[in-house]
């Protein structure tokens, strides 16, 4: 074969190769900003039908594509919800009769798929999302809509829409306790790791504010590509930089590569252990023995004891095709389901406004798995437990912390004098 | 040196891995002009089949070496499936090959979705990779020796198996000139099969020595795919010894790049050296010569 021809190939490879990464970028939220707006009725008058014996509602998870790892087991726990609340009569005396929608791992399916539910299947609300690209893609499209969204995962907070209800941790529920907790062991240099995208850069700017105001020194800060495994030569920046304690902002699958190099690389949880924010009951068996002894800072665990989370459990046990392991974010859109039927039931409608018009009111509580939580009007989060677990060898979580209360959520990190005004709104545009 | 030496460790496992999953690519892509972007679904094909054979064979020491094999036939019979089903209707049309592959790796990768736990699946480590050698005052992780060891292994064995045996002669002749082989009396649809099954299985290996390194989950084998073509890009189509230099650069400046820079600065900057290197010598480092008119 000529040289000609050989070079032919070697431009079709790299022809092959532009378009892989072409393709990569489409599905990892280029277009993310996209203007959702144009196009389709305005906030016409809602369509939603409740005059029958049922109500409709939405669940909107990536079935398919790479978030399709974490959002499956989401959408399973949303659909067992949805049979409990039939099974007990459903909400106001209508049965659920849920549309599932795949949001494909792509941002701007998410934002037409809230749309299609909204105007076409007349959904009263809608219950998923997971990562913040997804929720700030339904966003513009429930407030323009004047729908409803429950968003069931813990995020980087500085957001509060009319529109949306937030089950999950806000940073002051989550990082905030994770720091105090740390404060209490004595640790004095951290290291910060995490994943390169808004979560974890916003959590650590949080992060080191905080830690100045407590004395404790941060001694390195590194992120990684979320779709990148190999953690090696960050973790050898760890050796060197040698701190107390890790603090893990990493999601995802990138979490076992790192997990592995830092055991490769000798650091032990008995002498410098990690924190993290995203491993639970259902990441850690992937990480095999090398995860045990370390920590993470939760609102559920599944190792809690209370009467509803033993329900909880044994229900999702017996669930098909359950692993049988729940976990905080399964725990979050479990509850979602049963705020919405709180709400409607305090408000005598599925109007949206009569809804929020409930919540407002701020008398909104009820039993979870975690404990008796409270939603606040204002900001529609709830409150609370902080916890800090650490991972035993059947990687279930011993809890080791506990809040004194359970925490108000402040997703602005208002009440908090560390927390300049000034960055809150760079951090806020930057989010934007 | 305290830090370039265990940084060049770093660099020539990440270059060892890279350099399993572009093999299988240069042979497959050298060979028969075909774009596989399946490939990296028989990497995670690998190694959920590590994992599988975990659940049978209870401890890891055994397991991963009976892993290595078994992945290798497993992988390469779902490779010869894909060539035997879609890929030989398209020879000489690389771009549909290439279209198509994408489309069979998003079939695989939901397929393995629905079947595994789809927050992936924990392959344990044999505890004799577990741990350090400290010898010449570094301590090298064991696990890095060990993906050294297996790519060294698996390039002697393929270099050996084309050079010596008939059938490495005959693969050799079809890369060099398809027609005047296919004049010789040589099959080359065989040899294309074969050649299918060989890529993909060192695909398999590969995914074994993944496993061991980081996620098992149906999304794994994205992330070696691209960087595994610019190997193949930069080192030469058809070319053994090219794709061995360029995946040790790639992995030793992907892992100093992310020491001294960051881990998202690092890639960035090794695919600006490939492509400026691509460039500049468009070929590859090495060419095959042929005297033929093609």
């Amino acid at each position: 074969m000529s040289t000609t021809s050989k070079r032919r190939r070697a431009l079709v490879a790299t022809g092959a190769i532009a378009t892989t990464i072409t393709l990569a970028l489409a599905g990892c939220g280029a277009r993310a900003g996209d203007d959702t707006s144009g196009g389709g009725p305005t906030a016409a008058a809602s369509c939603v039908d409740t005059s029958g014996s049922t109500v409709k509602l939405g669940f909107l998870n990536s079935l398919t594509g790479g978030m399709a790892i974490s959002e499956k087991t989401v959408s399973n726990v949303l659909h067992m919800a949805a049979d409990e609340i039939n099974a007990g009569g459903g909400i106001l005396g209508k049965k659920i009769e849920y549309v599932q929608e795949d949001g494909a791992t792509d941002w701007p399916t998410f934002a037409e798929k809230t749309e299609k539910l909204l105007t076409q299947d007349c959904v009263a609300a809608i219950f998923g999302g997971w990562t913040s690209s997804s929720r700030k893609a339904v966003k513009p499209v429930v407030e323009k809509l004047n729908g409803l969204f429950f968003y069931p995962v813990q995020y980087e907070g500085l957001e509060s829409s009319p529109n949306i209800y937030y089950t999950g941790a806000t940073t002051n529920q989550q990082i905030i306790p994770a720091m105090d907790f740390l404060a209490s062991k004595g640790v004095k240099k951290l290291f910060l790791a995490g994943s390169d995208y808004v979560f974890p850069r916003t959590a650590n700017a949080i992060i080191k504010l905080y830690a100045a105001k407590l004395g404790i020194q941060i001694v390195g800060e590194e992120y990684v590509p979320l779709d990148k495994d190999d953690w090696t030569s960050q973790v050898a920046k760890i050796v060197a930089a040698k701190p107390d304690f890790v603090f893990n902002t990493i999601n995802g699958s990138s979490n076992v590569g790192f997990i592995k190099a830092y055991y490769d690389a000798g650091l032990t949880p008995a002498k410098t252990p990690i924190i993290s924010v995203s491993i639970a009951e259902e990441e850690a068996p992937a990480m095999g023995h090398e995860v045990t002894g370390n920590y993470a800072s939760w609102n559920y665990f599944q190792s809690l004891k209370t009467p509803t989370n033993s329900k909880f459990i044994q229900s999702w046990k017996a669930y098909p095709n359950s692993s049988g392991v729940t976990s905080d974010p399964m725990e979050a859109a479990y509850i979602s389901l049963y705020l919405y039927k709180s709400l409607v039931e305090a408000a005598g409608s599925f109007d949206v406004d009569a809804v929020n018009a409930a919540a407002k009111k701020n008398t909104i509580t009820f039993d979870a798995p975690e404990g008796k939580v409270t939603l606040d009007g204002k900001n529609h989060h709830i409150s609370k437990p902080g916890h800090i677990g650490r991972i035993n060898a059947d990687n279930q979580f011993d809890i080791v912390w506990a809040s004194d209360a359970f925490i108000k959520p402040d997703p602005y990190l208002e009440g908090y004098d560390w927390f300049p005004a000034d960055i809150r709104k760079q951090l806020v545009g930057a989010a934007g | 040196m305290d830090v370039l030496i265990p940084q060049l460790l770093n660099g020539s496992a990440q270059g060892a891995l890279l350099l399993l999953a572009a093999l299988g690519l240069s042979l497959t892509f050298g060979q028969m002009g075909v774009i596989n972007m399946a490939h990296g679904e028989f990497l995670m094909i690998g190694a959920f089949t590590a994992y599988l054979v975990q659940r049978v064979i209870d401890s890891s020491d055994v397991s991963i070496p009976v892993a290595l094999p078994v992945a290798f036939v497993v992988a390469g019979l779902f490779g010869l499936l894909l060539e035997v089903a879609i890929i030989r209707w398209m020879y000489r049309r690389p771009l549909d090959t290439l279209l198509c592959t994408v489309g069979v790796s998003l079939i695989l990768q939901q397929a393995a979705l629905q079947i595994f736990p789809s927050q992936g699946v924990p392959v344990e480590k044999p505890h004799w990779l577990d741990g350090q050698l400290n010898s010449f005052g570094y301590n090298w992780p064991l696990r890095q020796l060990f993906t050294i060891l297996l790519a060294a292994f698996c390039v002697a064995t393929l270099a050996a198996w084309l050079k010596y045996t008939s059938f490495g002669r005959r693969i050799r002749a079809t890369v060099h000139n398809r027609d005047l082989a296919e004049t010789s009396g040589i099959s080359t649809r065989t040899v294309d099969r074969i050649t299918f099954f060989v890529g993909s299985g060192l695909a398999g290996v590969a995914g074994v020595a993944a496993s061991l390194i980081g996620g098992t989950n149906s999304q794994m084998g994205t992330q070696y795919i691209i960087a595994a073509f610019l190997v193949v890009a930069a080192g030469g189509i058809g070319q053994l010894k090219g794709t061995i230099i360029a995946a040790w650069a790639v992995g030793v400046a992907l892992s100093c790049f992310a020491y001294w820079t960051t881990g998202s600065l690092a890639q960035v900057l090794a695919f600006i050296l490939v492509i400026v290197f691509l460039q500049l010598r468009p070929q590859g480092l090495f060419t095959v010569r042929t005297r033929s008119l093609a």
